[in-house]
């Protein structure tokens, strides 16, 4: 159980030389990242050069066909779909650029469902995601539908639901994409100092500067690999 | 001083007037100020005096005018100190980032290194801003951060599009 890329230092999370194509086109060309606990990192990058691919190989979402992915120094990549998927519901949460919330249910329903899957009981359940909306300065949303919410609550609740388990890895993609600059900065500040005050390591995508500047580090992408402009084309 | 940079950036690709600097640097910056002819000669004038530029020829008479400067080999060195080293974000160093990458590239060099560098320079820079407007006391506070950020948002954005556009060429040249 020794590193072999001689950082010493303990990533968290850590990817190396990934590869991930969709037919033809290959998103991912020998990318490779290391996520330190509790650390907050920003993954940029013109478009199409595999920032979301990357950060749903890291999540587990994908499975990439070539290289690695270890969490916690186990080996993500090549966990049965059952067991990645019990990890990934217990040690990771998911913001997407536009919530991505159940319609039909509440935002309290919404941010239950993590729970529920892992078998909480829905008195219990109800009353974290509760706490977690409050939080977040939801509170008052608990009942909306979906569809009555704004793009910044939308993220509010979308961020409670991936907190509500107590994640040690928060990855958001894009997660101030569809929204106004003040209240992409609102976002980002519950995101950072929520994660901060739980040990939380995000991972998150943007191509918005001033959301990188949130993070302790940049990670810039290009051709599906990290951009080393030393490499001469 | 930048236009010194720029001068020297056209010399790197060989002897020319006054005249044709002045052209050159027109052509190379058009979003800039265009260059004033006194400017040129008192430019070479103290780059000749620092051992930056040398004559190479003049033609009948004298007079700047009709002089053809060359570049040096000293002023081989600080034009490559100069292409290689990033700015301090800021902002009076939009316009040098302009400079700077154009002569570059006039010069068939490599941009990206500088503009990776200058990027992640810019942003420390940006991340610093956001930490001191999170800790803000008041929305006055916040408010006059945000036009500095703005501003070098613009820088950063710039730079990506720079590196985009760079890196396009590189695609349609291979
Ligand atoms: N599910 C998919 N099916 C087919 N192609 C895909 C899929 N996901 C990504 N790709 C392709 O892979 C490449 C990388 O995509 P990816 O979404 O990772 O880029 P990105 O950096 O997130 O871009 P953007 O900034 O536009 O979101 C693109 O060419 C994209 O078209
Ligand atoms: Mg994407």
């Amino acid at each position: 159980m020794t590193s072999t890329d001689g950082s010493g230092a303990t990533a968290l999370l850590r990817a190396h030389a990934l590869h991930k194509s969709f037919g033809r086109t290959e998103a991912l060309r020998g990318a490779s990242v290391e996520v330190a606990a509790g650390e907050v990192v920003a993954l940029t990058g013109p478009s199409g050069s595999g920032k979301s691919t990357l950060l749903l190989c890291l999540a587990g979402v994908l499975r990439p066909e070539a290289g690695s992915v270890a969490y916690d120094g186990s080996r993500l990549d090549d966990l049965p779909e059952a067991t990645r998927t019990r990890l990934r519901r217990r040690e990771f949460g998911l913001v997407l650029q536009f919530g991505q919330l159940v319609p039909e249910l509440s935002a309290v329903q919404n941010v239950m469902v993590p729970l529920l899957l892992e078998r909480h009981g829905r008195a219990a359940a109800r009353t974290a995601a509760l706490a977690w909306l409050d939080r977040l300065g939801a509170a008052g949303l608990a009942d909306a539908l979906p569809g009555d919410l704004s793009g910044g609550e939308s993220q509010r609740v979308a961020m409670a639901r991936a907190l509500v388990t107590g994640p040690s890895v928060v990855f958001a993609d894009e997660p101030t994409g569809s929204l106004d600059r003040v209240s992409g900065e609102d976002v980002m500040e519950v995101l950072v100092s929520t994660a901060q005050s739980t040990g939380a390591a995000v991972v998150l995508v943007t191509h918005d500067n001033r959301v990188a500047a949130y993070a302790d580090r940049e990670v810039v992408l290009r051709d599906g690999a990290v951009d080393d402009p030393a490499v001469v084309r | 001083m930048s236009t010194a940079h720029v001068l020297l950036g056209v010399l790197a690709g060989g002897p020319a007037h006054g005249y044709d600097l002045k052209r050159e640097h027109d052509a190379r910056l058009p979003g800039a100020k265009p260059l004033a002819y006194g400017q040129v000669y008192a430019t070479l004038a103290r780059l000749e005096r620092d051992g930056q530029v040398e004559v190479a020829a003049t033609e009948g008479g004298s007079g700047p005018e009709r002089t053809v400067y060359a570049i040096s080999e000293v002023g081989e060195e600080v034009l490559l100190d100069w292409l290689a080293t990033p700015e301090q974000p800021g902002p009076y160093a939009a316009e040098e980032l302009v400079r700077k990458t154009v002569t570059a590239l006039r010069l068939h060099r490599d941009a990206r290194p500088f503009l990776a560098a200058q990027r992640a320079l810019h942003l420390e820079r940006m991340r610093a801003l956001v930490a001191e407007q999170r800790a803000a006391p008041d929305v006055e506070a916040r408010i006059a951060l945000d036009h500095t950020i703005v501003h070098l948002d613009a820088d950063l954005r710039w730079l990506d599009d720079a590196a985009a556009r760079v890196a396009d060429e590189g695609n349609a040249l291979r």
